[in-house]
């Protein structure tokens, strides 16, 4: 095959003109365009209801668009094997230990014994846990269910991760670690990232790129390159520049909430 | 104290107190009523003089239960499957499963005897309409109570409708299942016994307690017949022993019901 040397590469994500909606009324997302190169970490903020978790749900393939486009390397959603999700919840299947949560989904697609094994134990030693390979979920913590359910879309070693909101649930402590592996996982196994967030310091701490979501039709107001070189660690967070970059976002959002305000859920 | 002797303590204490309370209640009846209320020594003589009479009949019934209660279970776990497959299939039915447990059994009793006559048959078949409900009930609602997210991913993970059934939701219903498998244990033995009473065989030494019960009463021997009585309630605490021995094999590596507690 010959490819020509000028060619762009096409971007990993491709999203044109998307729009869904439930039932009659306001979209959850309109008319999202949108491309997303590989490699990129983008972060997804907004006020509650924009449509940014629709917006990975539709990527899943889980929830059918309305109308517009949506490809993922080339593929429609729902029918590529590049794509892990990770959700709010762990979500790990509690009558199964440890090592065999993490392979479930290989399980899921046939993968061969061996292989199945291998991948599941690799997962498991990115997210440092090989030692709890033998336990139930019951008997780890709320960080640790979460680092098995990241490591269960790991083992699918995808080329895109969606994550809903993953630490949410958790404290700022633990948040901040599973943040930091998150990175540090990264530099090792090259995946993009589209992560759901409320909390703009994870979202600055983690991204490569922020999109800005309002709400009542959901849509992007802002998309922000975030500047920071990798890789970044705990020193990030006292970098000057990344403070700057955290209160400019806080802004940003914070105008995008208040202009979305009384007025427009009066109307 | 170790809360595991405790356990088996409080039972036994309390079985020491009841005895001696009726033993006491036993006293204080007049002479010519006390028959009524047999006391320990009388319930001693009784299951000695019946006792390979007794062994008999709750082997038979033993049997009888466990038939019918198998049975139940087989069927119960083969309709839980389909009805939590097809919400349409689930409306469609559910009526005529509440109907089997609304059977009454001393009316069908003279039609089943008439169908496939007294005895072992009638007795399973009775025994399994009475054990079958809960069992069924619980099931279907375990298969049904899968997390949503868990549900989404299994979606996403693209798994077979196969898949989805017997990786996900057959485990998340075993809590369930043994819920109703315990409430179906107990019902059980009291049902093969009742069935027995009702549809038993009377011929050739083949009756279960209940026929058993029958006889005694019928030669107004008090003490064979609360003998008769405990005998059941140990069949009924054998089956139910056994139950709970494989809940705990089969959850409590995992289930929070078995989780350790936080003192």
């Amino acid at each position: 095959m010959i490819v020509p040397p000028t060619a762009p590469v096409a971007p990993l994500i491709q999203i044109q003109a998307l729009t869904k909606r439930f039932g009659a009324g306001v979209p959850v997302l309109d008319g999202l365009t949108l491309d997303v190169a590989a490699g990129e970490f983008v972060s997804l903020i907004g006020p509650s209801g924009c449509g940014k978790s629709t917006l990975l749900r539709l990527l899943s393939g889980l929830t059918p668009a309305s109308c517009g486009n949506i490809t993922i390397a080339g593929r429609p959603p729902g029918e590529t094997d590049d794509l892990a999700y990770v959700f709010q919840d762990p979500t790990l299947l509690p009558w199964l230990k440890v090592a065999a949560n993490v392979e479930t989904l290989l399980r899921l697609r046939r993968m061969p014994a061996a292989e199945r094994i291998r991948r599941g134990a690799a997962a498991l030693e990115l997210v440092r846990l090989t030692d709890k390979a033998r336990a139930y979920p019951r008997q780890l913590s709320g960080g640790q269910r979460m680092r098995v359910s990241l490591a269960r879309a790991l083992a699918l070693e995808p080329r895109l991760i969606l994550l809903d909101e993953p630490f949410g649930a958790l404290d700022e402590m633990t948040r901040d670690h599973l943040g930091e592996e998150l990175l540090a996982i990264r530099e090792r196994q090259q995946w993009t990232a589209l992560f759901v967030t409320h909390s703009v310091a994870e979202a600055v701490f983690l991204s490569s790129r922020i999109l800005i979501f309002a709400a009542h039709p959901g849509r992007v107001v802002h998309d922000l390159p975030i500047e920071l070189p990798y890789p970044r660690n705990q020193d990030t967070r006292r970098d000057p520049a990344y403070l700057g970059l955290v209160s400019e976002v806080s802004a940003k959002l914070r105008a995008v909430e208040e202009s979305a305000g009384p007025v427009s859920t009066a109307a | 104290m170790n809360p595991r002797l405790l356990r088996w303590l409080l039972p036994a204490l309390l079985a020491v107190g009841f005895v001696v309370g009726w033993q006491v209640l036993h006293g204080q009846l007049s002479p010519s009523r006390r028959f009524l209320l047999p006391d320990l020594a009388g319930l001693i003589a009784a299951f000695r003089e019946h006792g390979a009479v007794l062994a008999r009949a709750a082997g038979y019934t033993a049997v009888a239960a466990l038939g019918g209660f198998g049975l139940a279970v087989v069927v119960a776990v083969g309709a839980s499957v389909l009805l939590a497959s097809s919400e349409l299939v689930r409306t469609a039915l559910y009526p005529y499963l509440m109907v089997l447990q609304m059977v009454p059994v001393i009316v069908i009793a003279p039609i089943l005897i008439l169908w496939v006559g007294p005895g072992w048959p009638s007795v399973i078949i009775v025994t399994f309409l009475i054990s079958f409900f809960p069992l069924v009930v619980n099931t279907t609602q375990g298969l049904l109570s899968v997390e949503r997210a868990q549900v989404d991913l299994f979606r996403m993970a693209r798994a077979s409708g196969l898949q989805a059934m017997f990786l996900l939701r057959v485990p998340a219903a075993l809590p369930y299942f043994f819920t109703g498998l315990r409430i179906s244990a107990i019902l059980a033995p009291i049902g093969a016994l009742t069935a027995d009473y009702i549809v038993g065989s009377t011929s050739g030494g083949r009756s279960g307690l209940g026929i058993t019960a029958l006889l005694f009463s019928a030669r107004n021997e008090i003490p064979a017949l609360y003998a008769t009585a405990i005998t059941g309630c140990l069949l009924g605490f054998a089956l139910v022993g056994v139950v709970s021995g494989l809940a705990w094999l089969a959850l409590h590596r995992w289930h929070d019901s078995y989780s350790p507690s936080d003192k």
